[in-house]
Order: structure tokens, then sequence, then C-alpha cells
């Protein structure tokens, strides 16, 4: 553990150009290490005290053809010195390592913008393998933005040329000689990235010193050369940001240790199964880590045996956790029915990205709602939550959780490729403010059955295998509700039905009240939002608000079974405005529920919600 | 969980559910339910450290009928709960229970990585060659040609063999077994009970409504003493009425012949003898098909190896700390900063 002190706020040097916030995109060929890059300014910043939110962007193939444009990989970062709700919508500086980068990233750089791109991979190839007849540095095509071009691939070759490595390696440090350059443009601290090169290239420390020589140098550079006209360094304050002990985590990894946290507090063993599919790969990775705190990760032969050995865990009174994303959790399916019948806690995540099918593996989306809430063979209600961003993750495990074990039942956590990849820096909490989870486990064989319930949550009793004289048998077969025997009673299966849903909606009494994000609680608009569609939400409608909009957010964390005032609270406004990366999944549900005049606002472009595209659609129903 | 005082001798009925069995009159699933109820009574099992895991068909409602914790799941996944029930809880003793379909079809992949990961438990396999419990279909084991309601003309795809393929898969317990033979039948099982690892026994099973008679071409009084062989660990492949016939290895062609003692210059000597942890020999037991060569029963394999849930305990005891670690620290793993 490394804890950095931030440093006493510097007084701004008086050529740098104080901004509230910034948006900055690398891109480059999937081999040019951007996430890395963007990892690392992404911790930079943190240490500089800005808030920030970023949102790693980068193809399904592990290694696309170089130059080509779908081997484009990018990392975006939104920082500031206010409070930072999404990755941004228009970056302010684009770093484009080669054509490809600049041909698919150029749309979404800012008019008058600054580009930095490196020249010295605009050769004739790689302008033809990106699709450009000119080379757009020299055409006069970027004439509307401030261009930095540089022969970066030159530059570090010189930089590192003492260190002995071959010309290959050399090249593979352009990477953090233009990180270095960035550093400077933003006033960033290089010295953790600088350790952190240390670290990793431990075995190979002329590798690891090559690196910090190319950060070096692109940082000299910046700080030395004739800069173009309107390029010159920038200044964001620190941001006001509470007391504590931040680290940046991405969702996955905070979902990860929200399950882990949530089987600490129950004392119990988690066994989570899993089979990889991106992007949810990344829990099973982190879980896998957490051997020394009662966590068991078996990677299965595919997502039917890891639903199925999670139940069996479960069955075993360990809490079973079972992770996957959409095309996973069709197959799992079955097995969560066979969980809801038979009443034991399981805990299924859901990274959702693009589909169907296969679709666009890398690229987010919402669209596994009707999956999690509805889709089942039969009458098979279960619990569903969604989180709304890294950070959140860590609580909405927690609370997935307390509800699988209280209630016995399976509860679906979404959450989806962006959240999970996307960090964001966290007040890291003390698990020793969060309550225990009472786990009771029967061990009194006096008038025992398998299915007796709790009269309050009518949850059935967690009786586990080798506690003596509760030997019992269950299963799928429907089971008489006084003796937990199997039974084709008529009369008895309604009543099983009945109950498995009264136990689900029971839920809704457990669960905070729905509350109002942003805005008055009844009024013209409400905005209605779930999962990773909250910062864009939250900052479109901060943002008309400030201009007198009467317009309010809403973001519901409890999909299913939702919270008991929800109905009441979404009628008290004129109009219900529910964006959602799908074609319209929540608003449905709602307005089934509810019979509410809910509206969807759908995009499925595998990239999340601008929050201009929000604001557009809030004015469009409240200026007309 | 640790038995303090000793238990007492439980008996097979003791093993029994008050539940009425729903097997057809005549089904050999009954026959078994008894070999296994004694044999839980045979080992001392303890009802409550025991746990019956099933997937669907007519032998997977098995768990029912057994006095232990049970877990009727969903067709052809078995494995995969027993395998998460046993990571969770590695001291309980779970039986699988499986049909030909339930095993070989739907849950064929399943089996497979069961056996090579070498989960320890009990994997029984009750072969009818047919579907039971959906009415009839042929099955993955049936043979060639056989009629039925989704094969009117007779089935075109050949049949698989239960215990070549659990060979194949890496088992290491492989073991066969006849419904009706009750003699025989706890014996393996308990052989089954004591190795450590997957035991994997496959038991003959007579669908008396979809299959009826569908093994006699071995089983049948008059020919069960020349189709069949009970293999012994170090004795002889002798079988026929009198032991007067054996199996000889052929090592031109690397083949098993049967071969009569006495006739043609054979004597005792060349009959080859059972060495159950030799898997080529197991592999060659295991292929054998009447009328040519008799059915290879009891222990065909047993070289026991570390099972999986062993090493993934291993593996936790040496991450487990003395002391449970501070969750907190866990969080704060890595580059952490402090706003004041
Ligand atoms: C997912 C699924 N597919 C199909 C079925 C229907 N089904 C139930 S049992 C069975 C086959 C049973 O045959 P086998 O495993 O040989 O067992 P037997 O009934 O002969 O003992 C089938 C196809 C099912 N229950 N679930
Ligand atoms: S259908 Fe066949 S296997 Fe099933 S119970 Fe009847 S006789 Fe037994």
């Amino acid at each position: 553990m490394s804890n950095t002190a931030l440093a006493e706020k510097s007084s701004v040097p008086s050529h740098r150009e104080t901004v509230e916030s910034a948006v900055v995109r690398f891109a480059g060929d999937s081999g040019d290490g951007m996430q890395l890059t963007g990892g690392q300014f992404t911790l930079a910043t943190a240490f500089a005290g800005n808030d920030l939110s970023t949102f790693p962007d980068f193809p399904a193939e592990i290694r696309a053809p170089a130059g080509t444009t779908f081997g484009v990989s990018s990392f975006q970062i939104n920082f500031g010195s206010r409070v930072i709700k999404t990755a941004g919508d228009a970056f302010d500086m684009l770093i484009a390592m080669n054509p490809a980068a600049l041909k698919v990233e150029l749309g979404g750089l800012k008019q008058g913008g600054i580009i930095i791109a490196d020249t010295g991979s605009f050769g004739e190839r790689d302008l033809r393998k990106a699709g450009y007849t000119e080379n757009p540095l020299e055409d006069g095509s970027l004439d509307g933005y401030r261009l930095v071009a540089l022969d970066i691939s030159k530059l570090t070759m010189e930089a590192v040329k003492d260190t002995g490595l071959s010309k290959q390696e050399a090249l593979r440090c352009k990477n953090m000689w233009t990180l270095g350059f960035v550093y400077w443009m933003y006033g960033r601290d290089r010295k953790p990235t600088a350790d952190w090169l240390i670290a990793k290239f431990g075995k190979r420390p002329d590798v690891a010193a090559a690196n910090v020589a190319a950060m070096d140098a692109g940082h000299t550079v910046a700080e030395t050369m004739e800069l173009p006209d309107g390029v010159h360094g920038f200044h964001v304050d620190a941001a006001d940001i509470a007391p504590g002990t931040y680290r940046t985590v991405t969702g996955a990894d905070a979902l990860a240790w929200g399950l882990a946290a949530g089987t600490h507090l129950a004392d119990i063993k988690m066994v989570f199964a899993s089979y990889p599919i991106t992007p949810a790969s990344q829990i099973l990775h982190s879980l896998s880590k957490m051997i020394d705190h009662n966590v068991v990760t078996f990677q299965a032969e595919d997502e039917i045996a890891a639903a199925c050995a999670a139940i069996g865990a479960s069955f075993g009174g360990s809490l079973g956790v079972t992770s996957s994303s959409g095309p996973g959790i069709a197959l799992k399916t079955e097995a969560i029915g066979l969980a809801i019948s038979t009443e034991l806690p399981l805990v299924i995540v859901n990274s959702q990205r693009a589909g169907p099918s296969t679709g666009m593996p890398t690229k987010t989306e919402q669209s596994d709602l009707y999956q999690a809430v509805l889709g089942r063979n039969a009458d098979s209600p279960l619990c569903v939550l969604a989180a709304r961003s890294p950070a959140d993750c860590f609580e909405v495990a927690i609370e997935a959780v307390r509800i699988a074990i209280k209630y016995m039942t399976p509860v679906f956590i979404l959450t989806d490729g962006y959240i999970g990849n996307a960090a964001e820096p966290w007040n890291i909490p003390d698990i020793n403010d969060y309550a225990k989870i009472p786990v009771n486990f029967r061990t009194d064989p006096e008038g025992f059955h398998p299915f007796m319930r709790d009269a309050d949550t009518l949850a059935r009793v967690w009786a586990v295998p080798g506690t003596p004289g509760l030997e019992h048998r269950i299963g799928g077969i429907e089971r008489d509700y006084d003796s937990g025997n199997i039974s084709y009673d008529p009369g008895n299966h309604q009543k099983m039905t009945d109950t498995r849903f009264a136990k689900i909606d029971g839920i809704a009494r457990d669960i905070p009240a729905q509350g109002v994000e942003d805005g008055a609680t009844s009024g013209k608009l409400a905005v209605v939002g779930w999962g990773s569609t909250y910062g864009p939400i939250s900052r479109a409608v901060a943002n008309l608000r400030t201009q007198g909009l009467d317009v309010s957010h809403i973001h519901i964390r409890h999909i299913w079974p939702f919270p008991e005032n929800l109905g009441d609270l979404l009628k008290g406004f004129d109009q219900v405005l529910v964006p959602e990366m799908n074609h319209g999944q929540l608003v449905n549900v709602l307005r089934a529920e509810y019979l509410v005049p809910a509206e969807g606002l759908n995009k499925v472009s595998g990239q999340p919600f601008k929050i201009i595209e929000i604001e557009d659609a809030i004015r469009a129903r409240l200026e007309n | 969980m640790n038995v303090v005082t000793p238990p007492e001798k439980l008996t097979p009925k003791d093993f029994a559910t008050d539940q009425e069995v729903r097997w057809c009159p005549g089904c050999g699933d009954y026959a078994i339910l008894k070999g296994v109820q004694k044999t839980l009574a045979d080992i001392g099992a303890r009802p409550e450290n025991t746990v019956f895991v099933s997937g669907i068909g007519c032998a997977a409602r098995f768990p029912y009928y057994v006095k232990t914790y049970g877990f009727h799941t969903i067709h052809g996944r078995a494995p995969a709960f027993a395998t998460g029930l046993k990571l969770a809880n590695p001291g309980l003793d779970i039986w699988v229970v499986s049909g030909d379909g339930d095993a070989l079809s739907i849950g064929g992949n399943h089996l497979f990585h069961l056996l090579r990961r070498n989960v320890d438990l009990q994997f029984l396999l009750f072969n009818n060659e047919i579907y039971g419990l959906t009415k009839g279909q042929y099955s993955p084991t049936s043979r060639q040609g056989t009629r039925s309601p989704s094969t009117p003309w007779g089935s075109l795809d050949n049949p698989a063999s239960a215990t070549v393929f659990a060979l194949g898969s890496g088992a290491r317990f492989v073991a066969r077994g006849i419904d009706s033979n009750q003699k025989h039948l706890p014996d393996v099982l308990a052989r089954a009970h004591a190795h450590k690892g997957t035991s994997f026994v496959e038991i003959f099973q007579n669908c008396k409504v979809y299959n009826d008679g569908v093994f006699e071409n071995f089983t049948a009084r008059d020919v069960a003493s020349d189709r069949q062989i009970y293999v012994e660990h170090g004795k002889p492949l002798t079988f026929g009425k009198d032991g007067e016939k054996g199996l000889r290895l052929n090592t031109q062609t690397l083949s098993l012949e049967a071969v009569v003692i006495g006739e043609n210059g054979v004597n005792e000597s060349d009959i080859l003898v059972h060495d159950e942890t030799n898997r080529m020999i197991a592999t060659l037991l295991a292929h054998m098909e009447p009328p040519a060569l008799p059915v290879a029963l009891g222990v065909l394999y047993s070289a026991p190896g570390q099972s999986y849930d062993d090493e993934v305990g291993d593996l936790v005891r040496s991450h487990t700390p003395a002391e449970k670690p501070d969750f907190n620290k866990l969080l704060r793993a890595g580059r952490t900063w402090t706003v004041d």
C-alpha cells in the first residue's frame, strides 16, 4: 500500500490557462498502450486532486491488424475542479497516435480543440490503411483545430537511444513520451508514473529506464518547445473533495470487493463460479485473488455449469455467486429457475453489453433488463438491482448479498461494460460502518421441514447438509407448502406460486423509498434512469435546472421489486422521460406497473449517452 | 462433521424415506435403490453427511427415496451442482445419480469435466439405453437400429460407451454392475465409495416399459456366465460356467481375445491377470462387447490421484493467514491518496 498525501495547492503558474474541467481522449492502435497511458493519466489526475471519470473504449479484437480503423483503442478522461459525472461529451484534446485514430476520433473533438499527432506514424502506408488519400496533417483539413504535429516516434527513439533497447522496444516507449508531453500540458506530477514503471518492469530495469526517459523527454519538449499559436499549458484547480482515503476504482473491481464485503459481513464463504466472457471476466479475475478472504473461485466449463455450481454451493451453506454477460446469462436461465423454486440464495451479475447474440462485446448497452426481470420460463419472480457508477457497484453488491440471504432468493445485479471498465475516484469506505448480514442456518430438528418460512419475510429456512436431524430432499418439482415433499396438487401450486411472488414483493418494504436525485418531488417532467445513465442524466438535469427548467431526476437502483412509493412519485409529474441504452425496457415496465405515460429516450450505438442528447430531449418536452 | 460418539449402526431400512416410490413396477431402479441402501448401511454412512444429487430422468428421482440430504436439480447438470456443493462443504459425502441421457447427452460436457477434475464423489450412471421419463426415445447409448418413437425405422447414430468415455475423460475409478445382481452391486458401490476422487460406476438398468430385456444378450440366465466377466485385481481374467474361459492379450493386435483353457494349447499362464491400476487394460476391458467378448463387470480401473476439492483445499489453506485478514486493508491495497 502506498499513500500519497496531496501536495499543497500550488499557485498557478502565470503562463497556464486555468480551466474548470477538461476532456482528453488518448487514441492509438491496439498495440500502442493507450489503456495503460490513460490509466496512468487518471492516477496522476486523481493525485492532483481533481474529480474525474473515465471511459476506456477498445475493440473486441485482441490485436486487430495494425493501423486499421477498427483496431483503434481509446481512453477518455474528464477531470475538473467541479464534480465530474460523466466521461465528457466532446473532447478538448485528442491524442492521435496514428491516422486511424485521428480518423475515428476527430468527430468527437470540439471545434478548435487541440490535436496532438505523431507525424512519425503518418507515412503513406499508414494513411492508406486508415483510408486517407491525403495527409490530413498537411492538407489543411484540420484548420479548424489547434494542431501539434510532432514526430513522436523519432523523438522517442532519440530519448531512449542510450538505453540499448532494440528499435522495436524503443518505439514502444512512444506512449510514455506522449504521456510526458500531456503531463506538462496539464501540470501533472510524473513521479507516480515513474514509480509505477519501475515496479512494473522490475525484471527489465533497462525497459523501465527507457520508459521513464521517454516520459521525461516528452515533458521537456512540451516545456521548452515553441508551441503553436493558442496551445499552452492548462491548470485545473483541485476539486472540493470530501476528506478521506481515496483510490481509483473500476466497476468490475468495486463489484468484486462489494461481493466479498457482503459475504464478509455475513461471515460465510463465497463460492464464485463463472465462465470467461467480455466484459464480465474482470470480476472473476479480481475475486480469484481474494482467496485469503474466504472466497473460492471456480472457472466452470460453461455458464450453465457456473450457475449450477453456484447454486450447489448455496445448497451447501456458502453464498453462490455467478457472473456473465447477456449470452451467458441466457444459458444460466434454467438453473436460475431452479434457485427460484428451491428458494436458495444466489447472486447473478450481468455485465451487460451490446447485443443480441455476440453483438458488440466491448461496447456497452442496458438491454438485459427484460432478461433479468422477466426472462425465464413460468412465473419466476426474483430481485433485480442496478449499479449506477463504478463506485456504486460496491454498495449494490452488498445490498444484493443482503437480500439474497435474507429472502433466500436469486438476486440479479445489472452493471454494464461502461461501468465495469470506467474508473472514478472512490472515497474508500470503512467496512465497520456497514451493518452485519445475519445468517440463520437452521439446526433445530424440532418441527422442521425444508419449506417452513419466516412469517415476516416468507424466506424458507436454510438447512445445510451436514446438520444432523435436518436431512431433506429438495428439487425442481413443485413442493408441498406444508411439508416440502413433492406435490402436484393444484391448490398447492397456486399457493406456492402466490407465495413466491409475495416473498419477492415483500422486499419492497425492506428497501429505501425512492428518492429524487435532483429537483422537486413533483412537477412538469421527471427524467427516470437506471444504471450507468446516471452520469449524463444528472449532469443534464442539473444544467437545465440552473437555467430554470422544471425537471427532476429520479434514478432507480431497485429495479425489481420497485420501491413502494415509486408509482405515487411518478404520478406527481406531468411527463416522465426514461433514457435508456436499449430500445425501451424500463419504460415499458413502468408503464405496465403504474399506467403512467412514460416515454422512452433510447440509444443503442454502443456508446454512452452524451449530456447534450439528454438536454435536447428534456428541452423538447418542456419548451414546446 | 466431527462425529464424537460412535453412531449406532444403521440398517438399509434407515435409509428409506416415507415417500412413495414412483417408478414403474419391475423397473431396474428398484433393485439399484435397494443395493444403494444396503451399501450405505454396510459402509456406515452418516445420513446427515450424505447427499444425493441428481439431474432429470427416471433415474434422477432417486434422491427422493434415500433418507439423507438430496438435491434433484436440472437435466444433465448434476455434476456441476455437486462440484459447487463440494467446494462449499468438502466434508460431505456426495453421490450423483444420472441416466444415460442425463449423463451422456445433455450432460456429456459436465460429466467430462467432472471426471477430468476428479471431484471426490460417486457418480452412478443408470444405463437403460433409452430415455425413460420422456417415454422411450432412443438415447446416446442405444444400439444402432433401436426403434423408438423418434426413430421408427431404427436409430442411425453410433452408440457411446459410458466406460470408454469415462476412461477417455481421465476418470481414475471406473466400475460396472448390473441392477439385478444384488450380490455384486453393493461390493462395487462400496469400492466406489472407498475411492477418493470421482468414482464412476455404470449400472446396467432394465427399463421395463420402454426397453425391456435390452441387456438379455448378456444377462439372460443361459448366456450370463459366457458373456459376463467379473474382473478382480490380481486375479486371472477368467469366465464361463467353470472358469474355463479366459482373456488373452494378443500382443500383435493389442487386443483381447477370448480363449478356452486347455484348448488349442492355451494354458492358465496365458490368461491375462487383471491389474486395475492399468489404464490400458481397463480400456481394453471397457471396449469388450458380446457376443465376441464378455461384458466386463466389477472394478475395471482404480488409480487414485489427488481430487480437485483437495487441491482447492490445499490452496486455500496455504493462503489463509493465521488471523482473519482485515477487510479494510484489502480495500486499501495499491495506490491510495488522502484528502483532508
Ligand atoms: C432442459 C431439459 N430438456 C429436456 C428435458 C426432458 N427430459 C427429461 S428426462 C429426459 C431423458 C431421460 O433419459 P435418461 O437420462 O436416460 O434417464 P431415464 O429416464 O431413462 O432414467 C429428457 C429428455 C428436461 N427435463 N429438461
Ligand atoms: S420408464 Fe423405464 S426407467 Fe422409467 S420408471 Fe419406468 S421402467 Fe423405470
